[in-house]
């Protein structure tokens, strides 16, 4: 080992390092199956950034483990070692090479959020302006879900308008729609997929109580304990809580958004993938939180209509208790009940249906109408 | 400072020594209401240390409920309790206190050769807060303790446990008090009680740390104050600043709330850096590697600390162009720390490593950071974070920064400084049971977690997926064998201070002026005004203190052996050891 000349080993341990790195973080499978078209691109980062911590942590380490066998003090050498105070140009190369990374992975996370934020990031400041609006229209801010009935209507339209601007289809939208041959099989593709701009995203309103998730698809009025979602088409989320913060997680979609007591907060994603996913609560939200589980269930269109339909014609009965109680004659009313009822904290009916919440009874759907 | 290396005698201790007689504290001194900054020193250590233990117990409470996926330890509610009691003891009542209160004053008025703090009176105050309030966070348990977590965010905050809760509040506001005190105390002493011929660049780089960690506890804590102010009035007198029921908005208390926590994150890691920066090289027997670069790095940190809190708020609704800035103001800080780790591996590296405990845990220090520093940038990009925020992710690198930096830190500090503040050396051989026995504890314990974290396992849960069983079982594992390594550390402390070996006054030839007084040091520190020979880190530069046969001796001494009387009469016949003897 000793012929082989210091910069030449320097240079092979780079390679080595390079190499490992490379394969590991490529090879991780540290993240879970990935179903939404967001995902892949968050993937991209994490192998990207995993790829320059295990380059660094094996430069860092190897040194450290090798400075503690190599710079043993020998049993009877009591000197100093030699007085190097520093190196100018050693100490500007691991400053500018750190800042040279974190500035390229600034712009590359930048490219992410962008494209993954696709339809809301160019329209924060109109969605901004929206969500005053809404908490200024709607019924008791706390529960932003606009419940069955016109002015929910109105919401999804505008949301709508909102997110599919004229000639913007979102980058990851295009790529998906892109017929398989063009690079990586997309096998994530089922046989037809729907032209999403035709149909626009689906807009879903999500509550979050302790310590269960509501699924309102305002377009049909269906209300749902499971978030059904069809396949390869775009969704809204609109996010609200009626009690404390709660955190609509679904690790498989890579998307996290806080849903907020008082304004309504916004998730657009498409999945990709047909299967069940858990949807999480990821904000503490009481002794139950860790209960606090939903079923996302991305169907083919046709297994979604189906469900739709069905759930269509037994919702109707929902729909009409919650109607009366958010026609416009009343709505003063009504919101004062709502302020009253988030005065009391928690429902106690709803609390003690927790534990189940992926499977919410209709007659519990009915309790939540009638609490509001 | 002429070069040429004398042949140096082993009988003549060649450190100057300011001061003649070492103190002699009785144990009651301990619990009195005492301004000698070396006493508060050790009453935060030792306070802080307690704390610790309890935390830790609170620790095994949440991991051994994780140890199955279902709800069969303790209750739901006492779980969230547990959680939250146990990060805001770690916190507030072990870290800062340890670190800025224990070693801040132990050191900061020995390194500067200055006779005690600026303010003596305010800093035995500032100590005193402290167990009052830490037993009232304690009996809180009686009511139901705060279980909102540590970070407490309203609504939840607020209905749940109200009587815990605003115990918890009026005790985080106290300790606040404390912490500011105690900043307030270091920025005057660091700027205005250094002997006359040390500037500050050639100050020890821990006052450098001590510097830029007093202005942080300045400048951010009185906003926490601020913010728990506002949720005790809503919740005490329903006042509506962030109940969203009266128009109030959760989100501004978690801006007021971060701007302060996070910057103690660096309250909580720059003592630590500051330390690290004194330990190696005195134990790789050469000059710290930059240590213009390390100074500034720790000012830069400061500063950047306070402009990145809301990357902990990446998923509650900030505006897209915030995120962007946090996102790289955060990510920015990766630089100065990465000057500091590639700072200290460079000092190592060609030096003359003496591998005892102090040592050992300064090296594990860097090698666990720098895993809690990449997964920091990592946790740094928002579209990552989004994924990760809230999870096991979280929770491992939190506790790579706090356990493996600042509790790997704390300890390299005890094993270094022990022989100074307690006239006595710890047993090596002990030490380094403890060493690798933490090391593997920790490590079993919270690497797993990283892979839990994003797999999609959420924290502050009592109850998750069983798919997630067998990892959270290392990981339980893990916790018990480091419950298990506090352990050797206690009795060999315990032990040691009672009946170690006597220390010498510079047992590691050290050449900052701690080192240049008796151990312990006595009352004022110093007989005289020390006078600068050397700059703190001028180790292989001609000066040096180094007595041939003593470092053997020092070694034989820590593993227990008693070394020959002849030779220890013969040392330093005008100092301390010759005298007790």
């Amino acid at each position: 080992v000793k012929q082989v000349p210091a910069t030449i080993a320097t240079l092979l341990i780079g390679i080595l390092i390079t190499l490992i790195s490379l394969w590991y973080s490529q090879n991780n499978g540290l993240m879970p199956t990935s179903a939404s078209a967001e995902s892949p691109e968050i993937d991209g980062l994490f192998t990207a950034m995993l790829a320059i911590a295990s380059g660094l942590f094996l430069l860092i380490q190897g040194a450290l483990v090798y400075s503690a066998i190599a710079f043993r003090r020998k049993k009877e050498d009591n000197t100093d070692a030699d007085p190097i105070e520093g190196d100018i140009p050693l100490e500007i190369l691991w400053t500018a090479i750190p800042a040279a990374l974190v500035l390229w992975l600034a712009v590359y996370s930048f490219d992410v959020y962008k494209s993954v934020d696709s339809g809301a990031f160019m329209g924060t400041h109109m969605a901004h302006n929206h969500t005053t609006e809404q908490i200024a229209h709607l019924p008791g801010a706390a529960i932003a879900a606009p419940l069955p009935g016109s002015s929910a209507l109105a919401t999804s339209s505008v949301l709508a308008v909102e997110t599919t601007p004229a000639g913007s289809i979102p980058s990851d939208q295009a790529e998906a729609m892109e017929p398989a041959g063009v690079g990586p099989a997309p096998d994530s593709l089922p046989l037809m997929a729907p032209t999403p701009s035709a149909e626009g995203p689906l807009a879903v309103n999500v509550a979050g109580l302790q310590y269960a998730w509501i699924f309102t698809y305002p377009e049909t009025g269906v209300v749902s304990g499971e978030l059904h979602l069809p396949v390869n088409r775009e969704v809204k989320l609109t996010l609200s809580a009626n009690d404390v913060i709660h955190a609509f997680w679904v690790p498989q979609f890579r998307l996290k958004q806080d849903a907020i007591p008082g304004q309504p907060t916004y998730m657009s994603f498409m999945p990709t993938v047909t299967g069940n996913y858990p949807v999480v609560c990821a904000e503490l939200c009481g002794a139950y939180h860790g209960a606090m589980k939903a079923r996302a269930i991305v169907q083919t269109p046709e297994e979604f209509n189906a469900w739709m339909k069905s759930n269509q014609v037994a919702a109707t009965p929902d729909a009409a208790a919650i109607a009366t109680l958010t026609a416009p004659s009343q709505r003063t009313s009504s919101e004062r009940l709502v302020a009253h009822a988030q005065g009391l904290g928690v429902a106690p009916a709803i609390a003690a249906g927790s534990e189940h919440a992926g499977h919410l009874h209709p007659s519990q759907l009915q309790a939540i109408a009638e609490h509001l | 400072m002429t070069t040429t290396q004398t042949p140096l005698s082993p009988e003549v201790d060649y450190s100057p020594v300011f001061a003649h007689e070492p103190a002699q504290n009785r144990w009651r001194d301990y619990f009195s209401f005492s301004t000698d900054h070396k006493v508060i020193g050790i009453q935060y250590l030792v306070t802080s240390f307690v704390f610790y233990l309890i935390g830790g117990a609170l620790a095994e409470v949440v991991r051994t409920e994780l140890a199955t996926p279902e709800v069969d330890f303790v209750s739901r509610e006492v779980y969230n309790g547990a959680f939250t009691i146990h990060a805001s003891i770690m916190i507030f009542l072990w870290i800062i206190p340890c670190l800025t209160g224990g070693f801040g004053n132990f050191l900061v008025p020995l390194l500067i050769g200055a006779k005690d703090m600026a303010f003596p009176r305010l800093n035995a105050i500032a100590f005193w807060i402290i167990p009052p309030t830490g037993v009232l966070l304690l009996l809180s348990w009686i009511w139901g303790p705060a279980s909102a977590g540590w970070t407490s965010y309203p609504p939840l905050s607020l209905i749940t446990n109200k009587v815990g809760e605003a115990i918890w509040i009026l005790g985080v506001i106290l300790l606040g008090t404390s912490s500011i005190m105690a900043g307030l105390n270091f920025l005057v002493t660091i700027l205005k009680m250094r002997v006359p011929d040390m500037p500050m660049n050639e100050m020890p780089l821990f006052c450098w740390a001590m510097l830029a960690t007093s202005a942080l506890q300045l400048v951010a804590t009185p906003v926490l104050t601020g913010a728990l102010v506002l949720l005790g009035f809503d919740l005490l007198v329903g006042t509506a600043f962030f109940n969203p029921t009266g128009g109030g908005n959760p989100v501004v208390y978690q801006h007021m709330f971060w701007f302060y926590s996070h910057p103690a994150v660096y309250i909580m890691i720059l003592p630590a850096f500051g330390m690290i920066s004194e330990i190696l090289p005195v134990h790789a027997r050469k000059p710290i590697f930059g240590y213009k670069a390390i100074a500034y790095s720790s000012l830069a940190i400061s500063f950047l600390g306070l402009i990145v809190w809301a990357h902990h708020m990446f998923t509650s609704g900030t505006p897209d162009w915030l995120r962007m800035f946090f996102m790289i103001a955060t990510m920015i800080i990766a630089v100065p720390t990465g000057i500091k780790v590639f700072s200290w591996v460079a000092t190592i590296w060609g030096g003359k490593l003496r591998l005892n405990s102090a040592m050992l845990f300064a090296m594990g220090f860097v090698s666990m950071f720098l895993i809690g520093g990449l997964s920091g940038v990592m946790v740094a990009s928002v579209p990552f974070d989004i994924h990760v925020h809230d999870t096991y992710f979280i929770v491992a690198h939190l506790h790579y920064v706090l356990f493996g930096g600042s509790v790997f830190g704390i300890y390299a500090g005890i094993y270094h400084w022990f022989p100074k503040m307690t006239g006595r050396m710890l047993n090596e051989a002990w030490g380094k049971v403890h060493f690798v026995l933490t090391f593997i504890g920790f490590n079993v314990t919270f690497l797993p977690m990283h892979v839990l974290g994003l797999q999609g396992m959420n924290r502050r849960i009592a109850e998750y997926d069983p798919k997630f069983a067998t990892l959270n079982l290392v990981c339980t594992i893990g916790s018990y064998v480091l419950a298990v390594s506090t352990l050797p550390f206690l009795v060999n402390a315990v032990w040691s201070w009672m009946n170690g070996p006597k220390a010498s006054n510079n047992p590691w030839q050290g050449l900052t002026l701690e080192w240049m007084t008796t151990s312990p040091p006595p009352v004022e520190n110093f007989d005289v005004e020390p006078v600068l020979i050397t700059g703190p880190y001028e180790y292989g530069i001609g000066y040096t203190p180094m007595e041939l046969m003593k470092l053997e001796e020092e070694e034989e001494r820590a593993n227990g052996n008693q070394p020959q009387q002849n030779k220890d009469s013969a040392l330093a016949p005008s100092r301390s050891e010759s005298q007790s003897v």
